[in-house]
């Protein structure tokens, strides 16, 4: 398979991402797709390392995006939990304070 | 009518596999065909994900996903990647999105059928027409050759590799404080305030 | 006895070690001092303890090299001669490419193997004593290491081998003494000695910095004219010059050498700077005891000592005459005070003077007033410290009229009193005798060999000194430990030491009628503690040998020659200097051995003379009351209250410097209120106007413009602020939409 396929698959799972941040009304389903948008891009990185340069680069980006997802998980987690507690609620239309 | 629909999803997910995989095996034999089966895995679990109304399942679908991509990465030689997603996104990502899951009470009316369809029409539109777009204006040379076998493929000289004094250290070491420092960062914001803990006052002159 | 070679290589560093462990103490009591045991006192105490007993075992060494009769070794090393000295001020390349590339080291002779061990010797007693002295004080810890870099800076003068060093430790001396006199500054407890203190170490700073800034002029003078600081250069280029002018001494080099004469004037309390010394007494009485001893007033004895060789025969007849004009007119300052302290700082003075003066009288005499030097910081820190002792036990008196019958009372006192009273009167056997003794034959030889005013007014004035000397400290013993005790006992206080100890606090009472720190009524005086009593006997000890004896030569008759003067001669204190100083060209040495000779004898049987004379006196009226001292003041009227009054010198400088600065500050103070101020209001005021015109431009225009945009944006503000709905899935959904639209554009363009 050319890379080609890989950025497909890449691209198709990028916008199932956006769309399952857009579409549920769950504040859960936000992370998830960030996830997903997340892994998108590493598949990119690892095609690209993997059919154009001969370096480390890609993977090392890939790793690095792993880490940053680890990292925003924990953190986003962590406002979860925070919004729970203010808002008694995880559902992300609830949260427009920011509105005022 | 409700059932219908979901079969329906289910049916057409199994179709459009079914259809990858042929597609793959004809334009690339067995490793077109494992490329299908993996892409399958991860764009199905990611489209379950979004469809399905019950959170807990929708996470679960996304553990396809991970999985599916750890394929992906397997099959471009990254050995050492396809472990790490394994063990950072299943292993931690999951579990912690899975904390989360129970925060949140069931709400079966929480999923609108016109919402998510709506939404994956767009991005299929968009998808669509972007891929389009750029299958016509971007030429792929390498693309049908075989790439060549990656120069570095074990776990072990990819991590010499990556922590050569001239390489990634530096980067490594930054990863790490950025971790610590979110992980911290997590601890803090996620702490019960010392308010909700304050007991009762002593009566006076207790000591 | 090979330990005793003095071996420069390893020598050099030992002497560095002298001023450096104290200096070390004195850092880590500064800081941690209130922390440690005892607030630190074993330290320092132990600290000067090791560089006392260096300095002794140094001095050793020059006396075991110069074994000779007169000065025969030639005992002389400097630390960059042995290839050991420091840089300093480096800028470039080697000292001897720049003239302003300095470097530090170390002169080490006769004359600083003495003045280093007296130095040493004396400031370890001071500590030791301090610490029965000063406990309960309330900065005890910052005492001693005000004290302890006091005496640093002393052993570091010593040692300098350049004026520039010299004059680093010279200004450090004059600070600690400032904060040392200033010691009670602090002590709300008793405002008497506050306000004495406070004013008295303004006083010496003041004072003595009239004398450094002479000193500063004059060095660099010098400097100006040699580029460079080193005393042997000095000393070598100076004979050079004046031997190229056939003898002549320049102009210039007799203006530079009364400067450098200013900062001994200053220093060492000569007259018209005498000032400060007797206020110094404010501080402490081992502040004192230093003071009057080892550091301050001998550095600039000392200081005459180190540079004798480029000082002009004018500039010698002026240090002759002040000198003898300060020990005369101290002395006699001396004899009408009460206060026992006074009496010794007035002594001081004097003693100071009968140095200066025999510096001044150049060839034996300069030997005979550094050995003066040496003696008297034996006998005179000896004196202070019982002074002290007899204070601490009379509970904070210092009159002489209230005190009376010690003798029995503090009998360790007594004696250590006694011998250094003796030793100051200049009774054979004892130290001052020997150094007292060779001053008066050396001012007689320099009448007999130029018969100048000012040899003859030395050659007059010294002997009446000593006779007065003899008569106020015998005057002093019998009013202090002779008769009965007069001051008040307090009811209700015991004798014992129970009733002793609650005054160790310094609790003072004081009156307001200018008296100096009465104390107050308390139990019957009693012996000091030990820390006190053994620093007084050792010192007394060391004022009834320091004179003739030194520790290794106990046959005594063997040697004629004192062991100073063994160690310090003019050949060995300048090595390679023609001194040409001293007595004209016309006078043969054999003229002078001469005159030395007969000058001997009579100088023997003089100060006999006076000595004798002088005690008779003091005992005839204050020991057996044969006559009242009082009716003789009575009669002698004015002429006893101008002395009392010391002179009125205090008064004059109020009248004329002081009133002299206040005129001129009130004078710049007018200048400042209406030139000065007056243009900065206008500037001010025009400015004012100008700040007008700016506002109205900035109220009307540039706020016009600020609100008009301001009023621009928050219309955009409010048209954008519809789609701000603080929806997370909105803004994701807009954040696509315009992605796919930027897409688009990128790929249909």
């Amino acid at each position: 398979m050319g890379v080609g396929a890989y950025v497909a698959v890449s691209a198709a799972l990028f916008a199932l991402g956006v769309v399952c941040i857009i579409a549920r009304r769950n504040i859960l389903y936000v992370l998830m797709g960030i996830e997903m948008i997340l892994n998108a891009a590493n598949i990119n990185f690892v095609a690209f390392n993997r059919f154009g340069g001969d370096g480390l680069d890609g993977r090392m980006f890939a790793i690095f995006t792993i880490i940053l997802a680890a990292a925003e998980a924990a953190v986003a987690l962590a406002i979860v939990l925070n919004v729970f507690h203010l808002f008694d609620s995880i559902k992300p239309s609830d949260v427009d304070l920011m509105r005022e | 009518m409700a059932m219908g629909i979901e079969r329906g999803f289910y049916a057409l997910l199994g179709l459009a596999a079914l259809a990858g995989a042929g597609w793959g095996l004809s334009s690339g034999g067995v490793g077109g065909l494992l490329f299908a089966g993996f892409a399958a895995l991860t764009l199905g679990g990611a489209l379950v994900c979004i469809w399905e109304r019950s959170v807990v399942r929708s996470a679960f679908a996304l553990l396809a996903t991970f999985g599916g991509v750890a394929g992906l990465f397997l099959l471009l030689g990254a050995d050492f990647l396809a472990m790490a997603q394994i063990l950072i996104y299943v292993g931690g990502i999951l579990a912690l999105i899975l904390f989360g899951v129970m925060l949140s009470p069931p709400d079966p009316t929480e999923r609108k059928l016109s919402r998510v369809g709506l939404g994956l029409a767009a991005g299929g539109g968009a998808f669509a027409w972007v891929g389009a777009k750029v299958a016509a204006t971007v030429h792929w040379s390498q693309a049908a050759t075989p790439p060549p076998a990656p120069k570095l493929s074990h776990a072990r000289e990819i991590g010499v590799g990556f922590l050569a004094a001239d390489q990634y250290v530096v980067a490594f070491e930054l990863a790490a404080v950025v971790l610590t420092v979110a992980l911290v960062a997590a601890v803090y914001i996620a702490r019960r305030k010392v308010a909700d803990f304050e007991e009762p006052a002593e009566p006076e002159g207790g000591i | 006895m090979d330990f005793l070679h003095f071996n420069p290589e390893t020598d050099f560093k030992l002497l560095l070690a002298v001023p450096l462990i104290p200096l070390i103490g004195y850092v880590v009591q500064v800081f941690f001092g209130r922390f440690l045991p005892r607030k630190g006192d074993w330290l320092l105490t132990g600290g000067m303890g090791v560089t006392m007993v260096i300095a002794v075992l140094m001095l050793a060494k020059a006396l075991h090299a110069s074994g000779g009769e007169h000065g025969g070794g030639g005992f002389f090393h400097v630390s960059s001669e042995a290839g050991i000295s420091w840089a300093w001020l480096y800028q470039s390349g080697k000292a001897a490419v720049s003239p302003l590339n300095l470097e530090v080291g170390i002169l080490y002779d006769g004359l600083g193997a003495a003045m280093l061990a007296a130095v040493g010797v004396v400031s370890f007693f001071v500590h030791l004593f301090s610490v029965g002295y000063m406990k309960g004080d309330r900065r005890y810890h910052l005492f001693f290491a005000n004290i302890s870099l006091f005496s640093v800076a002393m052993l570091g003068l010593v040692l300098a081998d350049s004026l520039l060093v010299l004059f680093v430790f010279w200004e450090i001396m004059g600070l600690m003494s400032y904060l040392l006199i200033g010691h009670f500054s602090h002590d709300p407890s008793t405002p008497f000695f506050q306000r004495w203190a406070t004013w008295a170490s303004k006083k010496a700073f003041l004072t003595t910095r009239v004398g450094d800034c002479c000193l500063l002029i004059g060095m660099m003078m010098f400097w100006q004219h040699y580029h460079t600081f080193e005393f042997v250069d000095l000393w070598r280029l100076t004979n050079e010059d004046v031997a190229r002018h056939g003898g002549e001494w320049p102009a210039w080099m007799t203006v530079a050498g009364l400067f450098i004469f200013g900062g001994t004037v200053g220093k060492s309390a000569q007259f018209p700077l005498h000032i400060w010394l007797p206020d110094a007494m404010a501080g402490p009485t081992p502040v004192s005891a230093m003071i009057h001893a080892a550091t301050m007033v001998a550095a600039g004895v000392f200081l005459l000592g180190r540079t004798f060789p480029i000082l002009s025969p004018d500039v010698l007849a002026v240090v002759m005459a002040t000198g003898a004009f300060t020990a005369l007119f101290a002395a006699t300052i001396g004899v009408t005070a009460f206060d026992l302290k006074a009496v010794l700082a007035w002594s001081t003075i004097s003693q100071l003077g009968f140095m200066v003066a025999a510096i001044g009288t150049g060839g034996i005499g300069l030997v005979a007033g550094l050995f003066h030097m040496v003696t008297h910081a034996f006998f005179k820190s000896c004196l202070f410290l019982s002074a002290g002792s007899v204070i601490h036990g009379c509970h904070h008196e210092q009159d002489m009229r209230k005190m009376g019958g010690l003798r029995t009372r503090m009998p360790l006192t007594f004696a250590a009193m006694g011998i250094s009273t003796l030793a100051i009167a200049g009774i054979p056997l004892f130290s001052g005798f020997y150094s007292k003794d060779k001053i008066i034959q050396a001012a007689f030889t320099k009448t007999s060999l130029e018969f100048s005013g000012a040899a003859v007014f030395a050659s007059i004035a010294l002997p009446v000194a000593a006779a007065l000397t003899a008569f106020y400290m015998f005057r002093m013993m019998f009013m202090t430990f002779g008769g009965t005790y007069r001051g008040e006992v307090a009811e209700g206080h015991g004798h014992g030491q129970e009733g002793h100890d609650d005054h160790h606090d310094h609790e003072l009472v004081h009156s307001e009628d200018g008296g100096i720190a009465p104390g107050h009524p308390g139990p019957l005086p009693v012996e000091s503690p030990w820390p006190m009593t053994v620093s007084l006997l050792c010192l007394a000890t060391l004022g009834f040998l320091g004179g003739k004896f030194w520790l290794a030569d106990l046959d005594v008759l063997a040697h004629h020659a004192p062991w100073f003067v063994r160690l310090v001669s003019p050949e060995t204190l300048y090595p390679g200097v023609d001194l040409m100083n001293g007595y004209g060209h016309t006078v043969t040495h054999e003229m002078i051995e001469h005159a030395e000779h007969v000058a001997h004898n009579m100088a023997m049987l003089v100060s006999l003379l006076v000595a004798g004379l002088g005690i008779f006196g003091a005992w005839w009226l204050f020991g057996a009351r044969k006559a009242s001292p009082e009716r003789i003041a009575a009669a002698l009227g004015e002429i006893y209250h101008t002395v009392a009054r010391k002179y009125y010198v205090d008064e004059l400088v109020n009248g004329t410097v002081l009133r002299l600065t206040h005129l001129l500050a009130s004078l710049q103070r007018w200048f400042d209120e209406n030139v000065i101020d007056g243009i900065v209001l206008g500037v001010g005021r025009t400015n004012r106007a100008l700040g007008f015109l700016q506002a109205w431009f900035d109220r009307t225009i540039v706020d016009g413009l600020v609100n008009g945009a301001g009023a621009i944006t928050q219309l955009f503000g409010s048209l954008v602020r519809l789609f701000q709905t603080g929806r997370i899935q909105q803004y994701v959904t807009f954040a696509v939409g315009g992605g796919l639209i930027a897409a688009a554009w990128l790929i249909l363009a």
